[in-house]
C-alpha cells in the first residue's frame, strides 16, 4: 500500500551476539500518533535507528514510503534522545532551526528574508519564539526539546521520530511538548513516533502503541496491547496491568528484583 | 622607544612579507579554530602541534624548509588519529600522551644533531617559537596557497560541521558523510597548525588557533559572527605582535628584538582574559511558565 510511510517486516537486529530486536513488524501511516513504549534497554532507540537507516538490520526488510530509504531523505525528521551541547557552541536557537532546512548541504548560503520568516514561523509553532536569539546551550531540557522539534519539522517531514523527548522533564514541560506534537500532527498530518518509558503522559494523544520488551513488540490500540496477557507474553513472565486514578502501571507480580526492571516503565505515581 | 611605529616599519621588506603572510594565516587559524573549539578538538590541535615540532626539527636536520616538515608530520598524525579514532574519544589520552612525549623526544634529538652539525644556534628557537621575520621568499606562495585551501575547506564544510556538532546522528540521518567530513576537517586543522607554527612556532601554534576562537565565542553568539570576530582578533594580535616586535629592536637590550611569538601569544591571552572577565550578557529574559502557556495557546 502506498500510504504506508514506514513498513517493517520481521525485522531482527543482532548487536555483538545479542538479539536486540526480534521479529518486529509494524507500519506507520500519515497523521498517526504512535507511542513507542517500553522499559530502558528494551530496544526502542535501536528501532528508531533502524527506521532512520542508521542501524542495518540482520533479518527482515524496511520500506520507507514503499521503497528503500534514499540518502539525504528529508521525509523523516529526527529528535535524538539528548544533546550534549556546550554553552560555548556558537549556535543560537534560530541557527539551529535554520540548520534543519539545509544543514546537510555543502557550501555557503546567503541570508534571506524568506528564510528568516520560515524559521521564525516554525519557532512560533512550537512556542519557542521568545528565545530565538539565545544560545541553544543556555536553554533548559524542555526548551531544547522544543527547538529540536522545530529543527526537525522545518524540512516538512511526513514522519517525526522522537527518542525519549519527555525524559527528565518536569510535568508542565512534558504536557507542553505532548500538546505541541499532537497539535502539529493533526494540523499538518505528520505521523509521530515517540519513544517513552512511561505511557501515561501520552494516553490522551496516542492513536496506537508499539510496546517493546526484550526486543519484541506488540502493536495495536492501547486497549488491545496494554493487557496482562499480551504484555506477559512479551516480557516472558507474568505481568499485571493496574489502572488507578486514570493512570496505567505495568508491574511484574513475582520477584522483587525482576519487578524493579519491569516497573521502571510504570514510573510509579508522581 | 619614543614612537609607536618606529621609523622604517612600513619600508621594511621582511615586515611586508610578515604582515601579508601573518594576515592570511591568522584568518585561517581563527576560522578553523572556531570549529576546533566547537567540536571539542583543542587537544587534537595541540597534539598535532607537538608532532609538527618533530617534523619541523626533522626537516631542519635534513635541510628542508621547516614548513614542509610541520605539514608532513601534522597531516600524517591527523591521518593516524582519524584511523584510530583518537581525536574525540576519551580514555585514549594516555596512549596519546605517550606518543606525544616520544615525538617531542625525537624533536630534541633532531634539534641537537642539527645544531651540532650546522652550528646555527637559532634553529631550535625558530622551530619551537617561530620566525616570521625570516620567512624564505620562496615558501611564501606555498604558505598562502595552503592557508587559502584550508580556509576554503572549512567554509565549504561549515554547515555540515555545525550540524554534526549539534548531533552526529541527525547529520548521518540527513545523509551527511559524518566520518569523511571529520577527516577532512582534521586535515584542515593539521594544515593550519603547520601554518601557525611558521609564524609563532610549533609549540605555540595552538595559541593562535584556539585563543582568538575561544575569545570570539565569549563575545558573540552566532556562527558567522564568531568566525568573523575570531579572524579579526587573530589578525589584530598578529599585526600588533609584528609591530611591537619591530619596535622592540629599539628597546633594551638595544639591537636585539624581542620575539614576535611572545607578543602574539601575550596579546591573545590578554584578549581572552578580557573577554572572560567581562560581565556575561544575560540570556533573553523568559516569562515564567512560558513553556506551558505558549504550548496551549492557538497559533
Amino acid at each position: 500500500m502506498t500510504d504506508e510511510l514506514v513498513r517493517l517486516d520481521d525485522v531482527g537486529v543482532r548487536l555483538g551476539g545479542r538479539e536486540v530486536l526480534c521479529d518486529v513488524s509494524l507500519t506507520i501511516r500519515p497523521g498517526e500518533f504512535t507511542g513507542l513504549i517500553g522499559p530502558n534497554g528494551a530496544g526502542k532507540t535501536t528501532l528508531l535507528r533502524v527506521i532512520l537507516g542508521l542501524q542495518p538490520v540482520t533479518t527482515g526488510s524496511v520500506l520507507i514510503q514503499g521503497g528503500p530509504r534514499p540518502p539525504r531523505d528529508a521525509s523523516i525528521g529526527y529528535v535524538p534522545q539528548k544533546l550534549s551541547i556546550e554553552p560555548d557552541m556558537p549556535l543560537r536557537v534560530k541557527d539551529v532551526v535554520a540548520l534543519g532546512i539545509d544543514g546537510n548541504k555543502f557550501g555557503l548560503r546567503l541570508p534571506s528574508r524568506a528564510r528568516r520568516e520560515q524559521v521564525s514561523d516554525m519557532l512560533t509553532a512550537v512556542g519557542a519564539q521568545q528565545y530565538a536569539d539565545a544560545r541553544i546551550g543556555e536553554l533548559s531540557g524542555g526548551e531544547q526539546q522544543r527547538v529540536m522539534i522545530a529543527h526537525a519539522l522545518i524540512s516538512k517531514p511526513r514522519l517525526l521520530l522522537l527518542d525519549e523527548p519527555l525524559a527528565n522533564l518536569d510535568i508542565s514541560s512534558e504536557q507542553g511538548i505532548v500538546s505541541v506534537l499532537a497539535r502539529l500532527a493533526k494540523a499538518e498530518r505528520i505521523a509521530v513516533l515517540l519513544s517513552a518509558h512511561d505511557m501515561n503522559p501520552l494516553m490522551p494523544v496516542m492513536d496506537r502503541i508499539v510496546y517493546v520488551a526484550a526486543g519484541r513488540v506488540a502493536v495495536g490500540s492501547t486497549d488491545e496491547v496494554v493487557q496482562p496477557e499480551v504484555l506477559s507474553r512479551l516480557y516472558g513472565r507474568h505481568v499485571d496491568v493496574i489502572r488507578v486514578h486514570g493512570r496505567v502501571l505495568v508491574v511484574a507480580a513475582e520477584g522483587v528484583d525482576e519487578a524493579a526492571a519491569v516497573a521502571e516503565d510504570a514510573t510509579a505515581v508522581r | 622607544m619614543g614612537h609607536i611605529v618606529e621609523p622604517g616599519f612600513f619600508a621594511s621588506g621582511p615586515v611586508h612579507i610578515a604582515l601579508a603572510v601573518g594576515t592570511v594565516i591568522a584568518i585561517t587559524s581563527a576560522v578553523v579554530g572556531v570549529f576546533t573549539v566547537t567540536r571539542g578538538q583543542s587537544f587534537a590541535g595541540h597534539s598535532l602541534a607537538d608532532i609538527a615540532t618533530t617534523g619541523g626539527s626533522g626537516a631542519f636536520l635534513v635541510g628542508v624548509n621547516q614548513f614542509w616538515g610541520y605539514l608532513a608530520f601534522g597531516a600524517g598524525a591527523a591521518a593516524f588519529m582519524e584511523m584510530i579514532g583518537v581525536q574525540r574519544r576519551q580514555g585514549r589520552d594516555v596512549a596519546t600522551g605517550v606518543v606525544l612525549g616520544a615525538g617531542l623526544g625525537l624533536a630534541a634529538l633532531f634539534l641537537y644533531l642539527g645544531t651540532e652539525y650546522s652550528s646555527t644556534t637559532g634553529a631550535s628557537f625558530t622551530i619551537l617559537f617561530g620566525s616570521i621575520f625570516v620567512l624564505t621568499a620562496s615558501t611564501v606562495p606555498a604558505l598562502i596557497t595552503s592557508a587559502l585551501l584550508a580556509l576554503a575547506t572549512v567554509v565549504v564544510l561549515a554547515r555540515v560541521l555545525l550540524l554534526s556538532s549539534l548531533s552526529p546522528d541527525i547529520a548521518a540521518a540527513r545523509g551527511v558523510p559524518v566520518r569523511a567530513v571529520g577527516a577532512l576537517f582534521l586535515m584542515a586543522l593539521a594544515v593550519s597548525v603547520a601554518l601557525s607554527a611558521v609564524i609563532i612556532g610549533a609549540v605555540l601554534s595552538t595559541a593562535l588557533l584556539v585563543g582568538p576562537a575561544a575569545t570570539a565565542l565569549r563575545l558573540v553568539k552566532g556562527p558567522v559572527r564568531a568566525m568573523v570576530t575570531a579572524a579579526g582578533i587573530g589578525v589584530l594580535a598578529v599585526w600588533l605582535g609584528i609591530l611591537l616586535a619591530y619596535d622592540s629592536y629599539y628597546w633594551p637590550p638595544a639591537g636585539r628584538g624581542w620575539p614576535v611569538s611572545f607578543f602574539v601569544v601575550t596579546l591573545v591571552v590578554v584578549g581572552y582574559l578580557a573577554a572572560d572577565l567581562r560581565p556575561q550578557a544575560r540570556r533573553v529574559a523568559l516569562p515564567q511558565n512560558a513553556d506551558t502557556e505558549q504550548a496551549c495557546s492557538p497559533v
